[in-house]
Formats: structure tokens, sequence, C-alpha cells
């Protein structure tokens, strides 16, 4: 019978990764205490996506996992950034 | 004929996690769509989903980050406390999770009766004649997305109450871990779709 050994992840990783996602959550909220104009919306969107690759790789065993689900992730957020982008473009340019 | 039955039993972890991650894009695409019609409609009335913001209760919302971040790392551990057979671990830290998972439901609770209160609700009178059309999509957007998330929540709840009702009997353990994996996936989306809600709702300054 063909077994693998699933890698098993330390607490000790999932409490680091914890710690790291809550100082993102709380830079973020102060972060908006500073009126940054504009560039707050950006900001908050490119800490909410460092938090949630932190979450894909290391919670959702990613970086554990064989190289085609990160290709399948990677594509499906493509798809929905790709969404965004074009939706926009009719917005802005029509 | 009872030794052929058990050898026919079927278990594949890779099928049954990739069957998983295929659910988990449907969802991400879902609610990737809802985060489209909420960038457009934010673009096009931007003072007015300002105005609205200011409703929400930032410090409420970020207490609620804080809890699904922890119940994502106590599902987490779960899966390496059954890997390392340690079953009574294993259940407190699933416990945990539905605990905070509870938690989280009774905050989303408070918050939606204190907007059911103040007569913010979808339809209400005070939405429709009060308020600007900016500030009734934004309402709308934050109810159907918050209420869609709070679904998944519930659904996840209950498919980590059925893991742990199996791994209790013995049908989930060290060499077939792949229901609570699966399950923490399904967790773990819930918590990815809240961290994209929170700035996009509660951090509007």
């Amino acid at each position: 019978m063909e077994k693998e050994k699933p890698y098993v992840v330390p607490y000790r990783l999932y409490s680091n990764v914890l710690i790291t996602l809550l100082a993102l959550t709380f830079f973020s909220v102060a972060i908006t205490l500073i009126d940054l104009g504009n560039i707050s919306i950006v900001v908050a969107l490119v800490i909410a996506s460092v938090k949630a690759f932190l979450v894909l790789k290391y919670f959702m065993h990613l970086k554990y996992d064989k190289p085609y689900f990160v290709i399948m992730v990677i594509f499906v957020f493509s798809i929905i950034l790709v969404t965004i982008v074009v939706t926009f473009l009719d917005y802005l340019y029509r | 004929m009872e030794q052929a039955k058990h050898i026919a039993e079927h278990y594949d972890p890779e099928a049954s996690k990739i069957g998983m991650w295929l659910l988990i894009f449907t969802e991400l695409l879902l609610f990737g769509v809802l985060f489209v019609i909420y960038a457009v409609y934010r673009y096009l009335n931007h003072d007015a989903f300002h105005l609205a913001a200011e409703e929400l209760d930032t410090f409420m919302g970020a207490i609620n980050t804080v809890i699904l971040l922890l119940s994502s790392m106590t599902i987490a551990m779960a899966t390496t406390a059954l890997q390392k057979r340690n079953k009574s671990l294993t259940l407190v830290l699933a416990g945990i999770t539905i605990l905070l998972g509870m938690i989280f439901l009774v905050n989303k609770y408070v918050e939606w009766g204190g907007k059911f209160a103040h007569g913010i609700f979808p339809g209400s009178e005070y939405l429709t004649e009060m308020l600007s059309q900016g500030e009734i999509l934004f309402f709308g957007l934050y109810f159907v997305m918050t209420g869609l998330h709070v679904l998944h929540l519930i659904i996840g709840i209950v498919l980590i109450s059925v893991t742990m009702w199996k791994i209790n009997s013995g049908k989930v353990h060290a060499e077939r871990a792949s229901l609570l994996e699966n399950s923490g996936l399904y967790w773990h989306l819930v918590d990815i779709i809240w961290i994209f809600l929170f700035p996009l709702f509660y951090l509007i300054n």
C-alpha cells in the first residue's frame, strides 16, 4: 500500500503565524486613524492580501501541498483580479 | 466477506482535498463577484459609502477579526494534534474553534440587532426615505455580504461538529484525518472572506 506520510506542522509555527496576523490586524486598524486620503484603501487591501496569503500558505497547508494546488489557487485569484480590472476599465473609459 | 468489504473501503485523501478546494474555488468566485459589485458602487458613491460606514463599530469588527484568526489557528492545530494521536487535545481544539465561532455569531447578532433598532435593515422605512441612494447600497451590500459570510460560518460549525463526533467515535483518526483537514480548509475560507470584509466595511474613515 503506497502511503505518503503527511507533514506534521508544529504548533509553534501556527502560533507564530497567528501573532503575525494579529499584528497586521492592529496595524491596519491603526493606519485608518491617520488620514491618508485615497491611499488608505490601497494600504488596507495590501494588508488584507498579505493576511490572506499567510492563511493560505500556512493554515491551509499550501506550503506543504503539491504544486498544482498552488497553481489552481493562483488561477482562481487571477480570475477575480482580471474581473475587477476589466470591470473598472469599462467604468472608467466607456 | 467481511474482509473483502474492508479492503473495498475507499479512502483517497488527495481526491477529498481536491474536492474541498474545488468547492472553496466556487465560494471564492461567489464572493469575488460580490466584491466587484462593492468596488463599482463604492467608486460611484464615494462620499455616501464613507458616511454610511460611520454607522459601523470598528472595535466590534476588530474583535470579530481577532476571534476568527484565533479560531483558524485552533482548527489548524487540531490537525497536528490528531496526527500526533492526541485525541483529547484534538477534540478540545476543535471545540474551542466552535466556541469562538459561536462568540462571533453572538457579536454579529448584537451588531445587526443594533442596526435593526436604529431602523437600518433592508427595505426599512428609515433606509428608503431618510438615506441617500449610496447609503442604501452600502447597507444592502453590508447585509448581503456579512449575512452570506455568517451562513458559511454556521455551515463550518456544523461541519466541525460532525467531524468531532466522528473523531470521538474513532472513524476519523491519524490515518484517516481527511475529514478534519477538509473541515479546517473550509473554516479557513470563512476566515479569508472576513479578512477582506473587515477593511472594506469597517475601516473606511
